[in-house]
């Protein structure tokens, strides 16, 4: 019964968009309320999952096997182990809240609900697949109804180009993956990840490979040459639309590199290392620099993700297990603290439809609640302690300081430029003078956009003060993913020449 | 009763912020007050527990994040180091917020006000209780949230919001180093509790890390990455620029948070690491210079300001000045018994300071100031009680530490010790001129404010003279009570609290030295404040007006009235490049630039062109197609003729494919050609 478990999630959302795309599209309320209702179920049976998962095993759990292409081996395999379980989970979260968040300024109610539908359902395959051409291929299909997300939902003209350019953008780097499958695939003759596992590949090989692969990852991350369309996607998306972005798209790229890039190529992932490490951490700081002159509030955020989600990619490839369960953490919480703050943009931009810093000010003196909110998140930012940020980017950062402490201290200016962006837009926002003649409307967060906030509030907090309930599940998965790196005992020793021995 | 003093703010802030609208600013004010007597009482029984009686005890609560080694967890540790801490936080803390319910009466947001006095002394009491080094780092950052929230109390003033946002920003430097020092600390020990590291503290002193390519002592590194972490939030030269600022915020915070407690998490952070400073000679020196800088220049700052709160905020970072140099000269003892007079004495000229602020309707220009001493006799004797302890007036608290401190220091017999000691006599003086001056100015000579002021003046209310008293208690006889208790030879109060190598000692040298020596910084204390007064009297005056014009006095009194220009180095030198670089480098030239020309605008904008070139080359004229057509010929024979020599690069078997394909597209074309000829 229980390899059944992952199959209905993904088949939940699709079954339910099915559904309703058979109802009139004039019944708004059916569809919006039937929307929420399947959505939340979906995340009841993502928390099933949680609470059947067995954090002591390292093996991949509840899975489903079916023949696919049957001829050519390739198997449609899900199953989820600690490191995919929370992605599922958080992918699950997610989606009731955007619905809500679009519950009233969204006007087409039935695509926008049908395309949030789909698009949990690949995610949640995306994170399930444990075979590497099925993975491609769902990696790909999440590109479409985002597509049509940012293409129907979006703002204002410029939202074609920003569609153009986020598909254009990630499926560049996802054709050379493609190669790198299908080589994969007539070396070995399988895509199953789990036998791949087994599977060793020549350095040469291994080189190739990553470099493909990373083609793909890099962009979703996204890393420094290939992030403009991110600014750019997240602009013009609606709030949703943008909450889901940075809440799940981004994290795809940084969970290939968990579940593929680094235990299938192993030598390649030590050679490249230093490569990451550069290429991350003049990511950070060009990121958090270029944010502080922004004035687009949705692209200060945007650019803020950019320099979190290249602390990821440093945790990743510190290779050791602080590192690594730091970004895993880093992940999920940037999955809730950048959605929080897309979504207290969304609350000023339904009220007042300008994004523009300037207008605003003293928000502070009309709306309360919501600058008490948007205090929190912008905390959870600048990674204050006691919320989730704070637990994922110190384990980052002391992992890469146990691997290489100069990039660690080029990565921690990240801490005092990431106080530096977050501290002047909420400065902007909800301190200083108010300014009657361009802002007419005061109201305060309503019932519905408060409890949009409270269960992310609540996660954020709980992941801050009490992380153990997570990393508890995650701890054995990654051990097993860094067995085939030699991990250097934490004393002076071993660290001497700055690398990984 | 241990989880109370934390629980008890924690409360307080919860119930003022979170019902606050049904409380009022009364019941807030009650509220938050109450709950903050109540911790102070438990904390003098910690106190009594602790430190009178000795039985340290650390209580942990639960894990926090674990991974590898890293064992970061929820733990109390309560020791006579804590316990001192504790005493003076929350004494102070239920003063200023007694102080507060009547200085910010009028103020519609009170509620709000005593929430953050509250979150701001939960975070400092988890500060100084953790038992680690992360849930330390905890309170760091929390109580750096709380000071930028009441700095920017009144937030629609642009003043505020800027020092709100500056000293969160300066603080975060310090936390940047802070943080490296503990991971550089994890890298060695492979354990952030405080038990851990400092149990193998002794045995490790020998490890090397490398870190910027360059090997270095461990310890040391760690010592002064640790202090940068000191530097921020304790205000020392180089970091020091967002304390005077921060006078932006309401008094009782000043006097709260920005002189008694939260700026002294520095010393505490270097008092409690201790054991490790004690293996890291290194750093110690270099502590000690910071410190003795930091003293002197902080004071000749304060010789010239005209803020009222400005002076006394220069004069808290030359006392911390005076303090962390303690610190480095291996006299944890001494540096935290002079935090805790510093507490009461800085405590009480603050809220002096915000009574006079109060009676004179929000004026703090001490130019404008003068003669309140007939109109508020409480409150002068206050500020003068305070001023007295703080110059270190024999047997008032400043005496006991300040001029212990300045003994040991002599008695160091090292560069570092005779540096600050030089430094410090030096700052000494000064104190005691910019206190006298403040004295001189605000309270004697004559009115020079409004007359309107002067009119509506009013003594401090009941609820702000009680704080003002229980201070100025203090403020007599905290020094004359804790000094054998604290710094008395051979005390046996701070247990393993304090770490001290018998070498590095120098307690009972001090006793030894030379007695001019001993009564120079009085001395330099007397004539500082004689001069203090009377260059500041109106007979004077005009005279040292004329001095401060000559081109000697104008560039010394800009020099120091400016700061030493240490803004100016920052705003043009860092803030304005960093944000230029942000704009015009990395976001117009890079990503609107090259990345928009090499990606999508440069894509488009091609393929648009090379449709334009092959649209042209469509032109319809015969000779156009003859001359391709025999060009391409040409090239094609070129190649046959050269096979051979291809051969070698070239597969011959792509060939025959570019021939097969080239043959069915012309077999193709010619087809369409025919069917377009069937249906003319």
């Amino acid at each position: 019964m229980v390899s059944y478990l992952l199959p209905s999630l993904i088949l939940l959302p699709l079954v339910g968009s099915v559904i309703l795309f058979f109802v009139p599209s004039s019944s708004v309320k059916t569809i919006r309320v039937g929307g929420l209702l399947i959505s939340s179920a979906t995340f009841m049976l993502s928390l099933l999952a949680w609470v059947f998962f067995d954090p002591s095993s390292t093996k991949f759990q509840f899975v489903y096997e079916a023949p696919w292409l049957g001829t050519s081996n390739i198997y449609l395999i899900l199953g989820i182990d600690g490191i995919s379980l929370f992605f599922v989970v958080l992918s699950a979260f997610l989606i009731p809240l955007c619905l809500l968040a679009g519950w009233e300024s969204i006007e087409r109610q039935k695509e926008y609900v049908i395309a949030f539908l789909v698009l949990e359902a690949l995610m949640i395959a995306v994170f399930c697949l444990l075979d590497l051409f099925l993975f491609y291929v769902f990696f790909e299909s999440v590109l479409i109804p985002m597509f049509f997300i940012i293409g129907i939902f979006g703002s204002r003209e410029r939202k074609i180009r920003a569609a153009y350019q986020f598909f254009l953008y990630t499926l560049l780097g996802s054709v050379l993956m493609l190669l790198g499958v299908l080589m994969i695939y007539s070396q070995t003759g399988t895509t199953q990840v789990e036998l791949l596992y087994a599977a060793e590949f020549s350095e040469m090989a291994q080189i190739i490979l990553w470099l493909s692969f990373f083609a793909s990852f890099a962009v979703k991350v996204p890393m420094l040459p290939v992030h403009i369309w991110l600014p750019e996607a997240h602009v013009e998306a609606p709030t949703a639309g943008s909450v889901i972005l940075a809440g799940i798209l981004l994290k795809l790229g940084t969970y290939g590199f968990l579940r593929f890039s680094i235990p299938l190529f192993p030598d390649a992932s030590l050679y490249f290392t230093p490569l990451v490490f550069t290429m991350s951490v003049i990511a950070v700081i060009y990121a958090s620099l270029t944010t502080v002159r922004q004035v687009d509030l949705k692209k200060i955020i945007a650019y803020s993700s950019v320099a979190h989600m290249n602390f990821v990619t440093l945790g990743l490839f510190s290779l050791n297990p602080l590192g690594v369960e730091g970004s895993i953490l880093l992940m999920l919480s940037h999955g809730l603290v950048s959605p929080g703050l897309f979504l207290c943009v969304g609350v000023m931009y339904d009220r007042y439809k300008t994004r523009l810093l300037r207008y605003y000010g003293g928000s502070v003196h009309t709306m309360p609640i919501f600058s008490a909110v948007f205090l929190f998140f912008t905390m959870g930012n600048i990674s204050l302690p006691g919320t989730s940020s704070f637990v994922g980017e110190f384990m980052v950062l002391s992992g890469t300081f146990v691997s290489n402490p100069f990039i660690c201290f080029l990565a921690a200016t990240g801490m005092v430029l990431g106080a530096a962006y977050s501290l002047w837009l909420y400065n902007r926002v909800a301190f200083g003078a108010f300014k009657p003649h361009f802002i007419s409307t005061y109201s305060d967060l309503n019932r519905r956009e408060f409890y949009i906030f409270v269960p992310l509030i609540g996660a954020v907090l709980w992941m801050g003060i009490y992380p153990e309930v997570f990393l508890d599940e995650i701890h054995a998965s990654v051990y097993n993913l860094l067995e085939n790196f030699s991990r250097p005992p934490i004393d002076g020793s071993l660290v001497v020449d700055g690398k990984i021995s | 009763m241990y989880l109370c003093i934390l629980g008890l703010p924690l409360m307080g802030f919860i119930g003022a912020a979170g019902f606050g609208r049904f409380l009022g600013g009364r019941g807030a004010g009650v509220l938050t007050t109450s709950l903050l007597a109540l911790t102070f009482f438990f904390s003098c029984i910690v106190f009594y527990e602790v430190g009178i009686c000795g039985s340290s005890c650390t209580l942990s609560v639960s894990p926090w994040f674990l991974s590898e080694s890293w064992d970061a967890t929820w733990g109390l540790l309560f020791d006579p180091l804590t316990g001192t801490m504790c005493v003076v936080v929350t004494s102070v803390s239920t003063l200023v917020h007694l102080y507060s319910t009547s200085y910010m009466g009028e103020d519609p947001h009170l509620p709000r006000f005593m929430s953050y006095l509250s979150l701001f002394t939960f975070f400092m009491l988890i500060l100084i209780t953790g038992d680690n080094f992360l849930q330390m780092f905890v309170g760091w950052e929390g109580v750096g949230l709380a000071s930028y929230l009441l700095i920017n109390f009144w937030y629609t003033r642009l003043q505020a919001n800027k020092s709100a946002i500056k000293a969160m920003m300066m603080n975060r430097v310090g936390d940047f180093g802070l943080g490296l020092g503990i991971f550089a600390l994890y890298t060695i020990f492979g354990s952030v509790n405080f038990e851990s590291v400092f149990a193998c503290a002794p045995h490790l002193s020998d490890e090397k890390i490398v870190f910027f390519g360059t090997e270095f002592h461990a310890y040391t590194l760690i010592g002064i990455l640790l202090f940068v972490g000191a530097t921020g939030k304790s205000a020392q030269i180089g970091l020091h620029t967002w304390l005077p600022d921060a006078m932006e915020g309401p008094t009782p915070v000043s006097a709260l948070i920005h002189a008694a407690t939260m700026v002294t998490a520095g010393v505490f952070l270097i008092a409690r690491c201790s054991p490790l400073y004690e293996y890291a000679p290194d750093a110690l020196g270099v502590i000690a210079l910071a410190g003795g800088m930091t003293a002197f220049f902080a004071a000749t700052t304060g010789l010239v300001q005209n803020d009222l709160k400005r002076v006394i905020a220069y004069s808290t970072c030359s006392q911390l000045g005076y303090m962390v140099f303690a610190c480095g000269l291996s006299h944890y003892d001494l540096g935290v018994f002079h935090l805790a007079n510093h507490a009461f004495f800085k405590a009480l000229l603050f809220l002096g300071a915000g009574s006079v602020i109060h009676a004179m309707a929000g004026e703090q220009d001490m130019r404008r100031l003068g003669g309140l001493g007939q109109a508020l006799p409480f409150t002068n004797t206050m500020m003068l009680l305070g001023s007295l302890a703080l110059v270190g007036f024999p047997f008032l608290s400043g005496f006991y530490s300040k001029d212990a401190l300045l003994e040991v220091s002599y008695a160091h017999f090292t560069l570092s010790g005779d540096f600050t000691f030089i430094l410090g006599c030096g700052a000494a003086f000064c104190t005691s001129y910019y206190s006298f001056r403040l004295v001189s100015l605000t309270f004697l000579g004559e009115p020079k404010g409004p007359k309107k002021a002067y009119e509506g003046i009013h003594e401090a209310p009941f609820q702000m003279a009680i704080p003002l008293v229980i201070l100025g208690i203090g403020s007599l006889f905290s020094g004359f009570l804790g000094k054998e208790l604290m710094v008395g030879l051979g005390t046996p109060f701070w247990q393993n609290a304090i770490v001290n190598l018998p070498t590095h000692n120098t307690g009972l040298e001090a006793e030894y030295i030379d007695q001019s020596i001993k009564h120079l910084p009085f001395v330099l204390t007397c004539i500082g404040g004689f001069l203090g007064l009377f260059i500041n009297s109106p007979y004077l005056s005009p005279t040292v007006y004329k001095m401060k014009l000559t081109a000697l006095g104008l560039n010394l009194y800009t020099f120091l009235n400016r700061r030493w220009l240490f803004d100016k180095v920052y705003n043009d030198y860092i803030g304005a490049p960093a944000l230029n670089f942000g704009y015009n480098v990395s976001f117009k030239s890079i990503d609107k630039g090259v990345l928009e020309i090499l990606g999508p605008f440069g894509i488009t904008q091609g393929i648009r062109d090379l449709v334009n070139q092959i649209h042209k080359l469509q032109s319809g004229l015969i000779y156009h197609y003859a001359f391709v057509m025999l060009l391409g010929l040409t090239f094609l024979l070129t190649l046959l003729s050269l096979e051979n020599l291809i051969q070698v690069w070239v597969d011959p078997r792509l060939w025959f494919v570019f021939g097969l394909a080239f043959m069915s597209y012309f077999l193709a074309g010619e087809k369409t050609t025919d069917e377009e000829k069937v249906l003319g």
